[in-house]
């Protein structure tokens, strides 16, 4: 799960972090040399024919093929319609959880009761890998959309209100205070100070999510579904049409990629205050 | 005739041998700046937060106008030793937080925030982020603040500990000219001696084991500045210094008693 490495080893940018002053090469263009030599090797052993594009396509195959799914469509869909299938339930998914795993991470965070209830719950399915308990799902909701969904919800709820606890938790209680003694009602400090102080956390558990949301929306597409990208690699594996499993792959890949940079934008918008001393 | 007064009050934390506060009585009425003096130890952030209401004392009672003091309210306002600002909002939406928990129109509280900014010399940093601030101007907003839910009574723990002797001083002086221009009854406490005489129209005396008053004084140095004398000619007045001296042997007295006592 690579957001996890990503939410803990990666520094998150900080807009005025200090620049070293003198860098022959920035980290950047190390991670984009990398790349490029990655696909460079990739053209190399295709094209030089030693490796059966059976196993592995050229990089050309792998565009050609993208194009030709994207505008004829495999498996009935169309590339995007695919791509479609696949964001729409992780959209859903994380959308349940997002209001869901808030007020309960909230409710964990502020009351001892609620903490009490949620948080033997939350620790035994979390462990849990989602695919394990797939079959219970299956037996009980059928191989439908609701299947699905209900698995990223799942896969998205235990991070986001575990984050979301933590950062009540870690509220300043000199924050509170001050609002107590501004007249602030319990509704208000949760609204005013105590939302706003764990959106940090919220949106770092969000990002959690969504990378584990992911991987187990691909995973479960490969098991039960007739749309998605999951399936398209799937199906596409069976009749050994590589070309279209690397296509698949890249595609999941970047949709990762995009989904973890669009939420560090979105955290440097919403939380600019996170990092700087106040 | 006092507004907020305070009756025998002690104060004990559940499993603690000594209390930390200990038969405190002591009134506070308008246009009085109340100073409550001592070490660490003394039990002073502990009167201000039973007075704040964020903690019930023991034994005795608090009332403002009458009514018993019953948990945190806006009749109250507090500035906080440390930087207590949101930031997720602007100075402005800061200094006008108060009202709009209250539920006033935007355009009204906003109105009465900038007044409030400009009396604590802050106009124009309406909308700088909370973060973009020095240590003193958080104070200053973080005072502009707790006047705008206008309180009956403000409290003030330690409200310039954390900033440097340069910009302690310029606060010093300004808290006296907005004590003169709201007519607020101020109790405020601090560790620092010269502070205390200097505010006080009002100065009592706290000693540690358990947290008691052993002197109170009543002082003039804060009204002769709002009379027009420089801070400085008052400070270095024979008198001022006779006061301070007085203090500091007070607060060693007790120190050295407690001392002895426990060699004892």
């Amino acid at each position: 799960m690579s957001s996890y490495e990503a939410v803990t080893g990666a520094p998150i940018a900080v807009p005025h972090a200090p620049r070293p002053v003198k860098r022959s090469l920035s980290t950047r263009w190390i991670s984009v040399l990398t790349l490029v030599t990655l696909i460079a090797v990739w053209w190399a052993v295709t094209a030089g024919g030693w490796i059966e594009p059976l196993f592995l396509p050229p990089p050309s195959a792998v565009l050609q093929k993208g194009w030709l799914l994207a505008t004829a469509g495999y498996m009935d869909s169309t590339l995007w319609q695919h791509l479609g299938a696949s964001l729409s339930r992780i959209g859903l998914g994380l959308g349940f959880a997002i209001l869901t795993a808030v007020p309960v991470g909230i409710a964990i965070g502020h009351n001892r009761i609620a903490r009490g209830i949620f948080d033997p719950l939350i620790e035994f399915y979390r462990p849990i890998p989602p695919l394990a308990y797939l079959p219970l799902i299956v037996i009980w909701c059928g191989i439908g959309e609701l299947s699905k969904v209900l698995l990223i919800y799942l896969a998205i709820f235990a991070p986001i209100a575990i984050a979301t606890a933590t950062g009540v938790r870690t509220v300043d209680p000199a924050k509170v205070r001050a609002a107590q003694s501004l007249g602030a009602t319990r509704w208000q400090l949760i609204r005013h100070v105590i939302l706003p102080s764990a959106l940090p956390d919220i949106l770092t558990g969000v990002r959690i999510g969504l990378g584990v949301g992911w991987s187990t929306l691909v995973a479960a597409e490969l098991i039960a579904a007739t749309s998605g990208l999951g399936f398209m690699v799937q199906s596409a594996a069976q009749f050994l049409v590589t070309d279209v499993v690397v296509l698949g792959i890249l595609v999941i890949a970047i949709i990762a990629f995009a989904m973890e940079m669009g939420l560090r934008a979105l955290q440097r918008k919403l939380v600019p205050w996170h990092g700087q001393a106040h | 005739m006092a507004l907020l007064s305070l009756e025998r009050i002690s104060a004990q934390y559940p499993g603690a041998a000594e209390p930390v506060l200990s038969d405190i009585s002591v009134s506070l009425g308008p246009q009085q700046l109340l100073v409550a003096l001592g070490p660490s130890g003394s039990g002073k952030t502990s009167l201000l937060n039973l007075i704040a209401g964020f903690v019930e004392p023991s034994g005795g009672r608090i009332t403002l106008d009458g009514a018993p003091v019953q948990g945190p309210s806006a009749e109250r306002g507090v500035v906080f030793q440390d930087d207590v600002l949101l930031p997720w909002q602007d100075v402005l939406a800061n200094v006008a937080f108060g009202l709009e928990l209250a539920g006033v129109p935007r355009n009204k509280r906003e109105d009465r925030a900038r007044e409030m900014l400009a009396l604590v010399d802050l106009s124009g940093f309406e909308s700088r982020r909370v973060w973009e601030l020095s240590g003193g101007q958080k104070q200053r907003v973080g005072l502009a603040r707790a006047l705008a839910a206008d309180p009956r009574v403000l409290l003030m723990d330690e409200p310039f500990g954390a900033l440097d002797a340069f910009t302690r001083e310029q606060m010093q002086e300004l808290l006296l000219q907005v004590c003169r221009r709201t007519d607020k009854p101020v109790f405020l406490i601090t560790h620092d001696i010269e502070e205390a005489v200097f505010l006080a129209t009002d100065l009592i005396l706290l000693a540690p084991n358990p947290g008691r008053i052993v002197e109170r004084l009543t002082l003039d140095f804060g009204q002769r500045y709002n009379a027009g004398e420089s801070a400085r000619s008052i400070k270095s007045d024979p008198r001022f210094i006779e006061t301070r001296e007085h203090v500091l042997e007070r607060v060693f007295s007790q120190r050295g008693a407690a001392q002895r006592q426990e060699r004892a």
